[in-house]
């Protein structure tokens, strides 16, 4: 019983903790909203050292300084796209953790799903050609194979075993 | 002779030739979105003058270079030699950007290693760093007359890496500069 009530009440702190909480890294936003919206930016932006993850989850110096730059800027009152602007004037499209559609992008973009379908179009092409080598036999041909079925084995295999 | 039965081995050997050229690509490298623009305006203290500021309008008048570096970075003190033979060689001017360093520390570590730097501006907090897309010292930028950036190195810069992309680029500079 005393386990039950124990851990119930680690889970009430641990709820009380997130759904006000205004301040993550260190930062302090006025209220949940915004602090959402940084936070569903800074998930979006990819940190240039450790270029596998977000900015939200990389612990290297430079993601520390773009996650306080973009809260300076957000402070400022400027938009999500401003933020976006600010960062790929300067580091590029590869700071956008997903990469934006562009002429460029096209090939990364599509091109997976162009290789399938050529892929699947060639395979199913292949198939149904191996299909077209199977054949009707004509009368004849039966009435020929019946004939080699049924006659002895021919001189040149004799002496082969019983 | 049959085209159909080598296809799938024609295929192979565009694939591999594709793999085989990415073998010598690095995916770590950032291209810069800055090359052919006016470099990132900045105002910030010199290291050794602190009294004196250094803005982007130093880096107009003659192609020169920008070499980001700091105390804290093993690469920096590989690449450095090259810096001190490049100054001596008097070829063009060279500016440091002290990248989220300490003034001692900046200080101790050029008067082991030779300062080649005509002036040095001082980022303590990295802004300007963020302004030129830095994410990784060294880095080296080369800034033509008019304070455009033409070209930008991640890693350190040695001899071949300066006779293969910074030298010609130069000549091509400066000839476009006299006429």
């Amino acid at each position: 019983m005393r386990q039950v009530l124990l851990g119930l009440m680690v889970l009430m702190l641990g709820a009380t903790a997130s759904a006000e909480e205004t301040s993550i890294y260190g930062l302090n936003f006025k209220d949940g909203a915004e602090r959402d919206r940084y936070q569903a930016l800074i998930s979006e932006l990819r940190c240039l050292v450790c270029q596998n993850q977000s900015l939200s989850d990389s612990d290297a110096p430079l993601a520390q300084d773009l996650r306080e730059e973009v809260h300076r800027i957000m402070s400022g009152g400027q938009s999500d796209e401003e933020v976006i602007d600010f960062l790929v004037d300067r580091y590029g499209d590869f700071v956008l953790y997903r990469p934006p559609l562009r002429r460029s992008t096209l090939v990364l973009w599509f091109g997976p799903a162009v290789l399938l379908i050529v892929a699947v179009f060639l395979a199913l092409r292949t198939v149904n050609r191996r299909a077209q080598f199977t054949t009707e036999l004509s009368a004849a041909d039966i009435a020929r194979a019946e004939q080699l079925l049924a006659e002895e084995p021919s001189s040149a295999v004799k002496g082969q075993g019983a | 002779m049959r085209f159909r039965p080598f296809a799938p081995l024609l295929v192979f050997a565009l694939i591999g030739a594709f793999l085989w050229w990415g073998l010598y690509l690095d995916p770590r490298l950032v291209p810069s979105p800055l090359i052919g623009k006016p470099a990132p305006a900045f105002d910030v203290p010199r290291l050794y003058a602190p009294d004196q500021r250094f803005t982007e309008k130093q880096l107009q008048g003659q192609v020169s270079l920008l070499n980001i570096w700091a105390s804290w970075c093993p690469s920096c003190s590989i690449e450095h030699p090259f810096f001190n033979r490049l100054a001596q060689r008097n070829e063009l001017p060279i500016y440091g950007l002290n990248y989220k360093d300490t003034v001692r520390d900046a200080k101790s570590w050029l008067a082991k290693r030779g300062n080649p730097y005509r002036a040095i501006a001082f980022d303590a907090d990295g802004r300007v760093g963020i302004d030129w897309g830095v994410y990784g010292a060294p880095e080296t930028f080369l800034i033509d007359a008019d304070g455009i950036v033409r070209y930008k190195h991640v890693g350190p810069v040695n001899e071949g890496v300066w006779q293969e992309k910074f030298a010609p680029l130069i000549k091509q500079l400066r000839s476009g500069e006299s006429s």
